[in-house]
C-alpha cells in the first residue's frame, strides 16, 4: 500500500499544469481518489468535509451486492445442474460454474461503461465520476446468465451515452441507468431476454457443466403463473427445473430460475441491512413499496380472475417472486433518480410497489412489472418533488396568514 | 418584406441551415410514424415535398384576395386538395406503399411544416420564391427522413430498401436485429443525434 501511495505522489508532478501528461489529469485523479483519500482541501471559507464521498458511497452499495451475486453464482450452477439432470451437486463445481458465466458479462459492462466514462471525462476535462461502479455490478445481476455479450455492450453504451451522459454525467440522469440498459435489452432483443430459454444456462463452460438436452426450456415461476390455465381447475403453483412444485420457502431462499442476482429475497435482505444500516438507502422508500406491493396483490388476489392467472398468487408470494424485491432494494433507493422530499419518499415507494404488481397482475405480455414500475416513477419523481413542495409553501402561506389576521 | 428575397438561399437555406426539422422541429409526428423503413419515408418525403410546393404556389397567387379573417380555412382547403390527390396518385401507381402509409398521407393536412411555410412565406412573397421555398423546405425535411430511415431499418430490420443488407452469416454468428429500432422511441433519439452532431459542428446554432 505505501509503495502505491510512493508511485502514486511521484507520478503527480507529470499530471499537473505543465507536466507532459497533463492531458490524462481526469484519469490519474480517477485513479489517486479511487486508492486513496482525496489529497486535495479546500481553499476557501470554512468547510467540513465527510468521510462518506460518493465513491465510498458506491463501495458500500457494491458490497451490499455482493451476497446477490454470490447466490446468483451458485444458483446459476446449481440450476444448470438440474437441467443437466445430474443427482449430486458439488458445491465448489457449481460455484465455479456460476463464477465463469457471468465473469465476462462483468468484464463487459465495467469496460464499455468505464471506456465511455473516461472518454467523456477526458473530453470534458471534467474529474471522472464514480457512478458507474455500480451500475457496472447491477448490470449482470439484473440480465438472464444466456444474455449475449455484445448485447451487454451495445446496452450498456445505449444507456451510459443517452441517459446519463447526455444529461450531465452522475447526479444528473433522469432514469437509473442499469434499469435503461435492462430496458433496452428487453424492448430491442426481446427473444433473448424473455421467454422460457433464456433464464438457465444449458451449455458447458470450459469443460465445467454438461450440456443440456436439447429442446430443453427452463420457465421462471412468473412466466409459468403469466401461462397458467386456471379455468380447469388447474393450479398456479409454479414447478422447478426437477418438476417439485416451488413453494414460498424456496422463492424467498432463491434456488429458482431467473435473472441472475435478482432470484433469493434472502439475500436482498442481507443488502437491504447494509444499505439501512449505513443509512444509504432511504428506509421509507423501501417500507413504503412493500406496503404498496402488498396492498396491490392484496386487491388483485381479492377480486382473482381466470384472466389473469397471476392475481391467484398470494401477495406475500408475490413479493419474493422475480425481481420485485431486488427493484425495491436497489434500484427504486438510487437517491439520484428516486424522489427526495421525505413526504414524496413514501409517496413514490408506494406507486413503485403498487404499479409493479399491477404491471404484473395485468398484463399477462409482461409476466415482470418491477423494471416498467421503478422506470415509470422515476419519470414522475421530480413532479411528486414538486408538488410536495408546493403543497408545504401553500400550508406555512396560509398559516402566516392566519398568524396576521 | 423589407428585407430582398434571395432564391438561393430560399431554396438553399431550409436544407441544413434553417432545416424544419431538426431547426425549426416542426413536423415530428410523421417522421415519428413513417420512418421505421426506408421506402415509405422517402415516398413521403416526396409527397410532402409536391403538397407544400404547389400549395405555396396557389396561395401565393391568391395571397392578395384571401381575406385575412380566414386564410387558414383556406389555406387548409388548398392542402386538402393537393393531399387527396397524391392519396389517389399514390393508390394508383404504388399501392403497397401506400397502404404501409396508410393514414398519414391524409394527415399531411395537419403537418406543421405546410401551415408554417404557408403563413410565415406563401402569404407574403411571390409565386416563383414561393415554389423554390416549398420545394427547398421539402427536401430538408425529406433529408432528416432518410437519415433516420436508413439508421432504422439497417439497424432495425437488416435491410435497406427492402434488400437484404446484413449478410446472413452475421445472423448464423449471432447478430440480431434491433427490434427497439421499429419502435417509435427510436426514431425521437435518431432525430436527436442529427441534431447533436449539425450542432456539434455549427456553435453558432447552439441554444444557450
Amino acid at each position: 500500500m505505501k509503495a502505491l501511495k510512493k508511485l502514486m505522489d511521484r507520478l503527480r508532478p507529470r499530471f499537473e499544469k505543465g507536466g507532459g501528461l497533463h492531458a490524462l489529469k481526469s484519469v490519474y485523479d480517477g485513479m489517486d481518489t479511487f486508492l486513496f483519500t482525496p489529497s486535495e482541501t479546500s481553499k476557501s471559507g470554512v468547510h467540513i468535509h465527510d468521510n462518506i464521498d460518493s465513491k465510498r458511497v458506491m463501495i458500500i452499495v457494491v458490497l451490499s451486492l455482493v451476497p446477490c451475486m454470490l447466490f446468483g453464482m451458485y444458483n446459476t450452477g446449481y440450476q444448470h445442474w438440474l437441467a443437466c439432470g445430474a443427482m449430486e451437486f458439488p458445491f465448489l463445481d457449481l460455484m465455479l460454474y456460476g463464477f465463469l458465466a457471468v465473469l465476462p458479462r462483468i468484464v463487459v459492462a465495467y469496460m464499455v461503461g468505464l471506456g465511455i466514462e473516461f472518454f467523456v471525462a477526458q473530453l470534458r476535462g471534467e474529474e471522472i465520476q464514480e457512478g458507474f461502479l455500480v451500475t457496472g455490478f447491477l448490470i449482470p445481476l439484473i440480465c438472464p446468465v444466456e444474455t449475449p455479450l455484445w448485447m451487454i455492450a451495445v446496452a450498456t453504451a445505449f444507456s451510459v451515452i443517452f441517459v446519463k451522459e447526455v444529461f450531465g454525467g452522475t447526479g444528473y440522469n433522469v432514469f437509473n441507468v442499469a434499469l435503461v440498459t435492462r430496458a433496452f435489452l428487453f424492448f430491442a432483443y426481446p427473444s433473448q431476454m424473455s421467454g422460457d430459454n433464456v433464464f438457465v444456462s444449458t451449455k458447458s463452460i470450459l469443460g465445467f457443466g454438461g450440456n443440456a438436452p436439447d429442446g430443453f426450456t427452463g420457465a421462471t415461476p412468473l412466466g409459468q403463473i403469466a401461462t397458467a390455465d386456471v379455468t380447469s381447475g388447474g393450479s398456479v403453483m409454479p414447478l422447478g427445473l426437477d418438476g417439485t412444485p416451488i413453494d414460498s420457502w424456496q422463492s424467498f431462499i432463491g434456488l429458482i430460475p431467473g435473472s441472475f442476482g435478482e432470484t433469493s429475497t434472502l439475500c436482498v435482505l442481507i443488502g437491504a441491512v447494509i444499505l439501512l444500516a449505513t443509512g444509504i438507502a432511504s428506509w421509507k422508500i423501501i417500507v413504503s413499496a412493500v406496503a404498496g406491493g402488498l396492498a396491490m396483490g392484496a386487491i388483485a388476489h381479492a377480486c382473482a380472475s381466470p384472466l389473469y392467472p397471476m392475481s391467484f398468487v398470494d401477495p406475500f408470494d408475490q413479493l419474493m417472486l422475480g425481481g420485485f424485491a431486488f427493484a425495491v432494494v436497489f434500484m427504486a433507493t438510487d437517491p439520484v433518480t428516486a424522489a427526495r422530499t421525505e413526504a414524496g419518499k413514501w409517496i413514490y415507494g408506494f406507486l413503485v410497489g403498487a404499479v409493479a404488481i399491477l404491471i404484473r397482475t395485468y398484463n399477462n405480455g409482461y409476466p415482470e412489472g418491477a423494471m416498467l414500475a421503478v422506470l415509470l416513477m422515476n419519470a414522475l419523481a421530480p413532479l411528486i418533488d414538486y408538488c410536495v413542495v408546493e403543497a408545504n409553501v401553500a400550508r406555512r402561506r396560509r398559516r402566516t396568514k392566519m398568524l396576521t389576521d | 418584406m423589407a428585407e430582398k428575397i434571395n432564391n438561393r438561399t430560399v431554396f438553399f437555406n431550409p436544407f441544413a441551415k434553417d432545416n424544419p426539422v431538426v431547426v425549426q422541429v416542426l413536423g415530428i409526428c410523421s417522421v415519428l410514424a413513417v420512418t421505421a423503413k426506408l421506402e415509405p419515408a422517402m415516398v413521403m418525403g416526396l409527397s410532402v415535398t409536391v403538397v407544400l410546393a404547389f400549395s405555396n404556389v396557389i396561395i401565393s397567387f391568391i395571397r392578395k384576395t384571401i381575406p385575412v379573417n380566414i386564410r387558414i380555412i383556406v389555406q387548409l382547403v388548398v392542402v386538402a386538395g393537393l393531399v387527396v390527390i397524391v392519396n389517389e396518385t399514390l393508390k394508383a401507381f404504388a399501392y403497397d406503399v401506400s397502404k404501409q402509409l396508410s393514414v398519414f398521407i391524409g394527415l399531411i393536412i395537419t403537418n406543421c411544416i405546410l401551415m408554417g411555410r404557408l403563413e410565415a412565406f406563401a402569404m407574403a412573397n411571390k409565386p416563383w420564391p414561393s415554389f423554390l421555398d416549398g420545394v427547398g423546405n421539402g427536401i430538408g425535411y425529406t433529408i432528416v427522413l432518410a437519415i433516420t430511415g436508413f439508421v432504422r431499418e439497417l439497424l432495425g430490420s437488416g435491410t435497406l430498401w427492402g434488400f437484404q443488407v446484413v449478410p446472413t452469416s452475421w445472423y448464423e454468428a449471432g447478430y440480431v436485429n434491433n427490434g427497439l429500432m421499429i419502435l417509435p422511441p427510436m426514431a425521437l433519439i435518431v432525430v436527436a443525434c442529427i441534431i447533436w452532431v449539425q450542432r456539434h459542428f455549427n456553435p453558432d446554432m447552439q441554444e444557450k
